[in-house]
């Protein structure tokens, strides 16, 4: 635009970039401060030195967090849970997705809508838990995949995807003597691939933070993701705040250093896996 | 594809064929259409043990009726409406402090000409949406407890200490930021796509005839991006009477249990914990009925006003 160079736009350019420069910083205050209180020492803390930045520098609240919580073993957990969910979740996403977008398909439009529904009926915590029960499923693993492994909403968009093939491949394949799974298998799916991607990141990263089934479904500690572990060693000091202000203190950088740990896993693969997200965002948007 | 179409089906043979083509689409159909009615449809049968004395040997249907009896219960109950209170509150300030911010902060990101200001600040917002309730909540109310970063600084600058977490009128005040702090970056990615997809050409006119900066965002780039507002408004409101369980059962604490309890999690605690499940129930789907009404009426009044609806 022609304003580029006026003067005015140049003092509007400064000012603006100086403010979202300062929101993105406090943005970032909150993961700062819990960084450095992780990584500052019990001294430090009670003195009240610690501010943005580390002081006196030492890893033994994160040694006491390993110690006290069950993390390790809860990480490992929380990982193969997050893998195996995401698979069971694109399994069943695609199944359902790749017939349901075949409009010519006899009966598609009764077991769409059968789907979109469930969007808006909700039966609640209570009737979802009996049923779960029923099933036999409480305190195993597959109370924590089978609830979710499917979702109307991602089932749509990974529909949409496959709506948008050429149909001319498929008739193709079809001529070539291709059965309709093959077509699927070696056709449709390389090509939806970039949807695929979206949407096992949205189930993986669900998976990751959700606390509520764990809370609800499962008693036993070995099945207790790093989300659950996590909130049991925040409690637990929550109780040993009455004890006194110095208590708290001390336990404050063990709580930080626990919440850097879990976090970390997130904040690596936030680089990678932003760009997906945001092209996510969009495919519902566009459903919107 | 097109000759089944033509042929239709009632007769014996096409019906044969028709199925020897597709029966792999139907197989593939079998597995998601018995896990929806499995999971999605049985429970809201299960529903009905709002309306009878659930009896965890009888079952389900073997329960005996005792007609709105929970409910009568539930609206009699100060828990029960306190609870709705808390949840109508809560989302009605989510609305009013959250849902400008992400309009405001795309419509000046996007006058911005430095693209590596622009994007650094999208990631950096929306860095938040990624980490869990657990974690927000973890990092938040470290940040406001007595002993956190707020507080210091007011001790810096010789103010007086404030309880943000024990004070039920203040620690709302924590609950809604938390939630900018973690969404805000989400929707604002939704606008910001928006915005480039509106014509500048449009602005430029806008600016040639002498308008101001604010006269040109209010008059031209929000008019374009109207119909993404008032998609993410409609989708809003329609959720005013349910509230996700992970963040008020996280953000709160016993001290601000009068602010904090929900609809979500006090069916949690009556339910989950003191194993009233048919009490608990009838809250469930008390909520869930009035939720598919505002959504419904909602999208109605939105097409009536011509902004097109969700649905």
């Amino acid at each position: 635009m022609s304003t580029l160079n006026s003067k005015g736009e140049r003092r509007f350019q400064l000012c603006w970039n100086t403010i979202f420069i300062v929101v993105s910083i406090i943005a970032l205050i909150p993961i700062f401060r819990v960084i450095s209180v992780s990584l500052s020492s019990k001294d430090a803390i009670l003195s009240g030195k610690v501010f943005l930045y580390p002081v006196q520098i030492t890893v033994e609240a994160y040694v006491r967090a390993f110690r006290s919580g069950s993390f390790l073993s809860s990480f490992g957990f929380s990982i193969i849970l997050m893998l195996v969910a995401t698979v069971v979740c694109m399994v069943m996403t695609i199944l359902a997705a790749y017939p349901l977008s075949k409009t010519n398909l006899k009966g598609t439009g009764i077991i769409m809508t059968l789907f979109v529904l469930t969007m808006y009926l909700d039966p609640g915590i209570i009737p979802k838990y009996l049923n779960i029960r029923d099933l036999n499923m409480l305190d195993k693993v597959w109370a924590l995949i089978i609830p979710e492994a499917l979702s109307a909403y991602n089932m749509i968009i990974m529909c949409t995807a496959f709506k948008s093939l050429d149909s001319s491949l498929y008739e193709a394949a079809k001529i070539d003597g291709c059965t309709e799974f093959q077509i699927m298998t070696k056709i449709a799916l390389p090509l939806v691939y970039p949807t695929m991607a979206t949407l096992a990141l949205f189930y993986a990263v669900g998976r990751w933070n959700r606390l509520s089934d764990v809370l609800y479904y499962v008693n036993s500690s070995n099945l207790y993701t790093v989300q659950m572990v996590l909130k049991q060693l925040i409690e637990s000091i929550k109780i040993s705040q009455e004890e006194g202000a110095v208590s708290q203190l001390v336990a404050d950088n063990i709580k930080s250093a626990s919440i850097v740990i879990s976090m970390t896993p997130m904040v690596i693969a936030y680089p990678f896996i932003q760009k997906y997200f945001t092209q996510g965002i969009m495919l519902g948007a566009v459903k919107g | 594809m097109k000759k089944v179409k033509q042929t239709g089906s009632g007769n014996k043979t096409t019906f044969k064929v028709y199925m020897q083509n597709y029966w792999q689409l139907y197989l593939m159909l079998v597995i998601p259409v018995i896990y929806m009615i499995l999971l999605r449809y049985k429970p809201m049968l299960g529903a009905i043990i709002a309306f009878k004395k659930f009896n965890i040997f009888a079952g389900i249907w073997d329960s005996p009726w005792v007609g709105l009896a929970h409910f009568k219960e539930a609206f009699s109950s100060r828990d029960f409406w306190n609870a709705l209170k808390n949840t109508l509150i809560l989302n009605l300030g989510d609305l009013i402090l959250g849902f400008p911010m992400p309009v405001l902060l795309a419509v000046f990101l996007f006058e911005i000409k430095n693209i590596s200001i622009r994007k650094a600040t999208q990631t950096i917002l929306y860095l938040p949406n990624f980490l869990s309730w657990v974690i927000i909540a973890g990092i938040i109310t470290q940040l406001f407890s007595t002993s956190g970063l707020v507080n210091e600084i007011f001790r810096n600058m010789g103010m007086s200490e404030v309880n943000f977490l024990s004070s039920p009128f203040i620690w709302r005040f924590v609950y809604w930021f938390a939630g900018i702090w973690h969404d805000a970056g989400y929707s604002l990615i939704i606008y910001l796509a928006a915005l480039t997809a509106t014509d500048p050409s449009l602005g430029e006119a806008a600016y040639i005839d002498g308008a101001t900066r604010l006269q040109r965002i209010w008059h031209v780039t929000i008019p374009q991006i109207r119909p993404t507002i008032s998609t993410l408004l409609i989708m809003q409101l329609g959720k005013m009477v349910s509230i996700d369980f992970d963040r008020p059962y996280m953000m709160g604490n016993t001290l601000v249990k009068s602010a904090s309890d929900v609809i979500s999690t006090y069916v949690y605690s009556i339910g989950l914990q003191a194993a009233r499940f048919d009490f608990a129930t009838a809250v469930g789907l008390f909520q869930s009925v009035v939720g598919i009404i505002l959504v419904l009426s909602v999208n109605k009044i939105s097409k009536k006003m011509g902004e097109g609806g969700i649905m």
